[in-house]
């Protein structure tokens, strides 16, 4: 009985000595933190891809909070809705950001992109890049390893085994920006989704002599600079053999795409253009009824063939 | 035996061309000169488009103290100054050069007499060493005069020369030696004198036994200069791992180099160009360059002169043989791979392989089974299983830790892995990006 008693009380003891401590401890050293913090850090996705710029979602809270502004700060996981959802509890306007998402700069498929060399190194563009110039005649292309898919978070981003290039799914890429960090020939690009989901660009990062680029690739750009010339907007420069597609200063208008002889400039999620044919001819008064029962948006790249006298669309 | 105390491989030495004599190879009609052919700054050309050369003319002056100067091999007239995919790849600036003729600088001493007598002080020999733009022949391509310049607090003690030729297939030091040997010695006895050290030795492993001979026999004349026989090991041609095995030093990992232990090494190749640099006022512009492989018809050496494109030499050895898998500049265990054979031949060409389609293909990676064998084979002591796992994860800070800027990309992990992992292509990968860091790091400060 008195060991039991004995036990009890100094148990006892210690444990409120214990809760002594522990009370003037957490008064004085207690570190304040603003409870917004935790609030933002709820309305979050969690998904911690970095794609804001800081490290995870709790660092965004922290940053978004401290800054007093919501300009420049956007979630590309939440979108505009979860930033609505920030602006709310802070009390602050929601920055507009462009929502935007990832594009791939390159289109040398098998097809258009002979190989003539194999690579059988470890499975892993950094190596391939590391190692040599790839399996084409292209040292700037895609090298068809799947670092990119394998950084992926969000499953957004697959190799097409087809065309070995990776392919990126619109709906579900968030624009974090993990595959343009993972993929060591900087192909992929993170640009501004565009009006109604419809944008252009190069797809080539080739910096090769035209001569070289061609041989190398069918769908290379070559460095002509006939865009540069056709665009209204002067939104296309020309820089070591390479055009790009500034675009803030695109205004879509489509007028570079049949200009590249290459085929180079891709207008994504755009209707299939009509054919300028003459109805005498039946063989094009064919391809104009396929055309315009497919006349709808569509995912697929049109390519126009210019070599062939009267533009064909091919889906 | 000696040899050096840890680690290392012993692959089937395959020297199949060790009993050619060394031939002649005939000028390229177009001789290519890609500007870094070295360790260190790219070389700047000086010649124009329809500059007409000489043999032994100066086409590029060094881009810096760790450079070198580049010379033609021929005479003929520039044809222009574009791309070339070289050994690494990748397209690079380069020269070329139309043939036309065979005339040489006046300067240049053709005769085959032995100049035995120098009468230069060290800093003379290290200037036309420099002038002549001689790097490391045995393939890193590091500049020879840097070596000869401690940096201050370091003091050489001795010169080492690398005769080791550890690599399977090779033969072209080991001709060499047998061809040229009085040449040699008194391009050792040069460097050794450049260095202001009065020991050198000779480190030739005993696959080679009428090379040790050869050499001890000529070297009764030159008391200074050891013929150190070694213990047939991978890669004791490795430049730390040949120190060890002959004064048995063992040099830091870096930042610390050989001549913090007081070695100056160089490849037997290196003794030679010196000596015709030096004694022969003769530049760098020919190699000897082993084109071998179990298929190839007539394995050879030849005396070629750079800028000849590769499939030159694979013809001049009886052309390709059908079941070829791979190319390799170099040899098999620390070659690579090529990606065409007009690649030209620079100053570290030591070899053409020309691997069979059963030799070349990789066998496919299986799980590691944590046997260790690798960290067993390792020259350098380290862990290659854990280098490559965190070098393919990307934790570059980690990797730093684990000494990675030590390997010294032998492969001798890869090629004792009875799982095949291709462990030295994510340490390569590693050791590059980690070097690149460590650069910006130095630069910040």
């Amino acid at each position: 009985m008195n060991l039991i008693l004995i036990a009890v009380i100094s148990l006892g003891v210690i444990g409120l000595i214990s809760a002594v401590i522990l009370f003037v401890a957490s008064k004085k050293f207690a570190v304040y933190e603003d409870p917004r913090i935790a609030q933002v850090a709820e309305v979050l996705p969690q998904a911690n891809c970095g794609g804001c710029g800081y490290p995870g979602c709790s660092g965004f809270a922290d940053a978004c909070v401290k800054a007093g502004s919501l300009e420049g700060k956007l979630c590309p996981v939440g979108g505009q809705p979860v930033m609505a959802k920030v602006a709310a509890i802070l009390g602050l306007e929601a920055g507009t950001a462009e929502p935007m998402v990832a594009v791939v700069r390159c289109n040398g498929s098998c097809e258009h992109r002979p190989h003539i060399t194999k690579y059988d190194g470890a499975v892993s563009c950094a190596v391939a890049h590391a190692t040599y110039g790839g399996e084409t005649g292209c040292s700037y292309g895609c090298l068809g390893c799947g670092d990119c898919a394998r950084a992926c978070l969000f499953d957004a981003i697959h190799m097409n085994p087809e065309t070995g290039l990776p392919e990126v799914d619109e709906e579900k890429c968030t624009a974090c920006g993990a595959c343009k960090k993972a993929c060591p020939r900087n192909i992929i690009e993170i640009r501004p989704k565009g009006k109604n989901n419809r944008r252009m660009y190069v797809s080539c990062v080739n910096k090769d002599k035209g001569v070289i680029a061609r041989k190398a690739c069918e769908v290379s750009c070559i460095g002509c600079g006939k865009c540069v010339k056709v665009c209204p907007f002067e939104a296309i420069t020309l820089e070591n053999n390479l055009a790009y597609i500034d675009p803030a200063k695109c205004k879509s208008c489509r007028k570079c795409e049949p200009e590249c002889p290459q085929g180079a400039i891709v207008a994504k999620n755009f209707p299939l253009r009509k054919p300028k044919v003459e109805a005498a001819d039946p063989k094009s008064e064919n391809s104009k009824a396929e055309t315009s029962k497919t006349e709808v948006l569509s995912n697929a790249v049109p390519k126009i063939d210019l070599s062939k006298g009267t533009p064909k669309v091919e889906a | 035996m000696k040899t050096f105390r840890i680690g290392g491989v012993h692959p089937s030495e395959n020297k199949l061309s060790a009993g050619e004599a060394i031939e002649t190879l005939a000028l390229p009609k177009q001789a290519v000169f890609p500007l870094s052919q070295h360790i260190g700054a790219p070389a700047t050309a000086i010649v124009k488009k329809g500059d007409v050369v000489k043999v032994g003319t100066k086409i590029a002056e060094a881009g810096g103290f760790v450079s070198a100067p580049i010379f033609s091999s021929v005479s003929g007239k520039v044809n222009k100054i574009d791309t070339v995919i070289d050994a690494s790849g990748y397209r690079k600036p380069a020269i070329f050069i139309d043939v036309d003729g065979d005339e040489w600088e006046e300067t240049i001493d053709r005769s085959t007499e032995l100049v035995k007598d120098c009468s230069y002080t060290p800093e003379e020999i290290v200037a036309k060493i420099k002038d002549a733009g001689v790097v490391g022949m045995g393939g890193a391509c590091f500049p020879t005069h840097v070596k000869l310049c401690p940096p201050p607090g370091c003091k050489a003690e001795c010169v080492i020369i690398n005769a080791v030729e550890c690599e399977p297939y090779l033969t072209a030091d080991h001709r060499l030696m047998l061809e040229k040997p009085e040449q040699i010695l008194v391009g050792v006895s040069l460097l050794m004198k450049a260095a202001k050290v009065t020991k050198g030795y000779i480190g030739i492993e005993n696959n080679k036994p009428d090379a040790i001979s050869l050499m001890q026999e000529k070297a009764i004349a030159y008391p200074d200069i050891e013929i150190v026989p070694l213990k047939v090991k991978y890669p004791q041609g490795g430049e730390k791992q040949l120190i060890d095995a002959v004064i048995g030093r063992q040099v830091p990992a870096p930042p610390a180099i050989p001549i913090s232990v007081g070695a100056v090494v160089q490849n037997v190749g290196t003794a030679y160009a010196v000596y015709e640099a030096v004694q022969k006022n003769k530049p760098l512009f020919e190699r000897i360059v082993t084109v071998t492989g179990k298929s190839v018809k007539k394995p050879s050496n030849f005396l070629t002169r750079m800028g000849t494109p590769m499939s030159q030499l694979i013809e001049a050895a009886g052309g390709m043989p059908e079941d070829t898998g791979k190319v390799i500049g170099g040899g098999p265990m620390m070659g690579k791979a090529l990606a065409n054979t007009e690649v030209p031949i620079c100053k570290g060409s030591s070899g053409v392989l020309l691997m069979n389609d059963k030799e070349a293909s990789r066998v496919e990676a299986q799980p590691c089974i944590r046997c260790a064998k690798c960290v067993g084979a390792c020259p350098m002591g380290l862990e290659p299983f854990l280098l490559a796992t965190l070098s393919s994860l990307k934790e570059w800070e980690k990797v730093e830790k684990e000494y990675i800027m030590s390997c010294i990309e032998c492969g001798s992990c890869q090629f004792t892995c009875p799982s095949h992992r291709p462990m030295l292509d994510y340490i390569r990968l590693g050791k590059g990006t980690v070097g690149g860091i460590i650069r910006a790091r130095n630069a910040k400060k």
